[in-house]
């Protein structure tokens, strides 16, 4: 990996900055205010996990930050670009460039084969056939699925659809991947291969990982613990991984 | 994973129509039943277009191939005020008489040859065949001011012409109706009381563009005609040949003036006569041919409106039922062009399959419909052309909309679609 970075002598670049980011969802005495003004500062390499019940704001947090959905509100910054004000195809380039998404539910394209599904980022990039074929084996290696190139999602295990998920994540060579419960639909087992190959993606490549999930085990895997509580951060902890799971 | 990249987020990729159009063709393919009943419309648009037209054009083609097979300078003076495609108002008009004949002959610079020509449909028997067919009575002028030999026998001798002699001459239809494949030189043929001998037998002429059969008739010496069928002495069309150093027009303008003079019409009456020249005589046959095929032309073209709508209907059925898939696509970094693209690109796929299959349905029909007609089948390249991009029209027209509101999807709505 060469993620080279522009701001070299910035100390502790800060690769994403909310400042109080609202999202306030309907209107009039339907109105709901998923989120009540976040202040997180994420610096690159991180490996952070959102916690917190449901309803708190943290799908919605993960939402704004992957350039999904738009705060209401509020500033966000990533790698020094205020992101609030890029337009929707904008807010698609920088996804499709320096983004990585990963779904409870996978959200692969079915009847499509593993290999296709980790190509297709790479053809909105505009890549030729042959470096978009060796990029997406490169990535599905990575993930430990040679051999399943061809398989279609319906011909994998939840497990290796998930690893699919992760490989079309990567395989941009993204700063960020967002993860939005990917375990969840997992068994312990699975759950944890997952987590592995997440901390491993984020210690040997360098790649900053934001995570929501509600299971304390997972999360654990993190090294640092964001809980939301009411749309608003109640607590943002260090956390060491390995230690937490007996509490 | 070694690429380099750009520092600014929002850099951008290369077009990817290629790939886009392969992933058209798998989700036409995909839903291959689907597919094709979504586009039966344009194919059946395409398909009846290209026929008419193909059908139309034959038949003009073949309209003029038979007035010019009259002879391109020969001018046809008719009684009456004639206009394109309405009745004649013959009757209460004078019919010529052989008067005009000789002045048309001798006054007129020009003329190659006049000839008289008065018919009526009979029904002609033969021992115990029978053929209803067109009796003209007429002279050998006939003949030559059509360029058309005889095939076996022989034409009217003078003194037949002039007394009016029972003496006929069979295009090729009654002589086959009425002898089959013998021989009728010397035989007897009877139309009403009138017992003529066969003489001679025409060269084959052909079926002309109207469906009308050019071989179907029995030439008979006009004085016989007049004194046993009309009961008069008149001539009820002139036909006029004219030599090719004259033009048609000057020479149109003389037979005019002519006219007038001998059937005494004063200056501030209307003709009471036509005198059509071959160009009038295509463009009034063609006309008939241009009107039918236009209007069969525009009931086909709503076709293809309709077959657009289907289409658009199909792809707005498409675009709801792929609205998790267009989440996907957003989220990992399609543009709202790319998305428009894709549905886009999907929808004149489809629209130019459905304009592929027609134009094939097109031909076929058109093939047959010439055949039936026996007209020629000449498919043109450029309707081809003209039918495939308007099937392309048709897809970027009915596929806009659904596109674009695949396109303006909110990427978070889509991924939570259900």
């Amino acid at each position: 990996m060469s993620v080279a970075t522009a701001q070299s002598d910035t100390p502790a670049p800060r690769l994403i900055e909310l400042s109080g980011v609202t999202k306030v969802y309907g209107t009039g005495a339907g109105e709901v205010r998923a989120l009540r003004g976040i202040d997180l500062q994420i610096a690159k390499g991180e490996f952070v996990a959102i916690m917190g019940p449901s309803g708190s704001g943290k799908s919605t947090a993960m939402h704004i930050l992957g350039c999904l959905d738009t705060p209401t509100a509020g500033n966000y910054r990533f790698m020094g670009h205020t992101v609030s004000d890029f337009d929707r195809d904008q807010r698609a380039l920088l996804r499709r460039n320096y983004l990585g998404f990963v779904f409870q539910g996978y959200n692969l394209m079915p009847r499509t084969s593993a290999l296709e599904n980790v190509e297709l980022p790479l053809i909105y990039q505009g890549l030729p056939t042959a470096e978009r074929r060796a990029r997406a084996l490169d990535a599905l290696a990575k993930v430990g699925l040679d051999g399943r190139e061809s398989h279609d999602p319906s011909e994998l295990s939840g497990g290796q659809q998930q690893r699919v998920a992760i490989a079309r994540a990567i395989v941009t060579g993204p700063e960020v991947l967002l993860a939005d419960e990917p375990t969840g639909n997992l068994d312990s087992a699975r759950s944890h291969e997952i987590m592995a190959l997440m901390t491993d993606l984020n210690h040997t490549d360098g790649i900053t990982i934001l995570m929501v999930t509600h299971e304390h085990d997972m999360a654990d895997y993190a090294q640092r613990l964001v809980h939301f509580i009411d749309g608003r951060i109640a607590r943002d902890t260090p956390n060491t991984p390995g230690q937490a799971s007996a509490g | 994973m070694g690429a380099s990249r750009a520092t600014h987020p929002t850099r951008r990729g290369k077009p990817v129509l290629a790939e886009t159009i392969r992933l058209a063709l798998r989700a036409v393919w995909r839903n291959a039943l689907r597919s094709f009943l979504t586009v039966l419309g344009v194919v059946i648009g395409v398909g009846a277009v290209i026929a008419m037209v193909i059908v139309g054009q034959g038949s003009t083609a073949s309209v003029q191939d038979d007035v010019a097979s009259l002879g391109t300078n020969l001018l046809i003076v008719t009684p009456g005020q004639q206009s394109m495609g309405s009745g004649t108002t013959a009757g209460v008009v004078a019919n010529f008489d052989f008067d005009d004949l000789d002045a048309i002959m001798q006054q007129i610079p020009g003329v190659a040859v006049v000839a008289p020509v008065s018919e009526t449909r009979m029904l002609a028997v033969a021992g115990n065949q029978n053929h209803a067919t067109q009796i003209v009575g007429t002279d050998n002028r006939y003949l030559e001011a059509r360029d058309w030999p005889i095939e076996a026998g022989r034409t009217f001798y003078e003194s037949e012409l002039r007394t009016g002699a029972a003496a006929c001459i069979l295009g090729q239809t009654p002589a086959a109706e009425l002898f089959g494949g013998g021989d009728p030189i010397g035989e007897t043929i009877r139309f009403r009381q009138i017992s003529c001998r066969v003489i001679g037998v025409l060269e084959p002429k052909g079926a002309s563009s109207l469906g009308t059969d050019q071989d179907d008739m029995i030439l008979i010496p006009i004085r016989a005609f007049n004194r046993r069928i009309s009961g008069n002495q008149d001539v009820g069309v002139i036909m006029v040949s004219l030599a090719d150093t004259v033009e048609p027009i000057r020479a149109k303008a003389d037979i005019e003036r002519l006219m007038r003079e001998r059937r005494r019409i004063s200056p501030n009456e209307e003709d009471d006569f036509t005198v059509f020249d071959m160009e009038e005589i295509t463009s009034m046959l063609t006309g008939i041919t241009s009107v039918l095929t236009g209007l069969l032309s525009g009931v086909a073209a709503i076709s293809l409106l309709v077959g657009g709508i289907g289409i658009m209907n199909i792809m707005l059925v498409s675009v709801t039922e792929r609205t998790r898939e267009i989440g996907i696509r957003l989220a990992i970094g399609a543009t709202t062009w790319q998305v428009l693209l894709q549905f886009l690109v999907e929808a004149i796929v489809l629209s130019l399959i459905g304009g592929l299959i027609g134009i094939f349905l097109g031909l076929g029909l058109g093939y047959l419909g010439t055949r039936m007609l026996s007209v020629p089948f000449w498919p043109d390249l450029q309707i081809i052309v003209i039918a495939f991009a308007f099937s392309a029209c048709v897809g970027i027209i009915f596929g806009y909309f659904p596109a674009r509101r695949a396109a303006r999807l909110n990427p978070i709505d889509a991924l939570r679609y259900q």
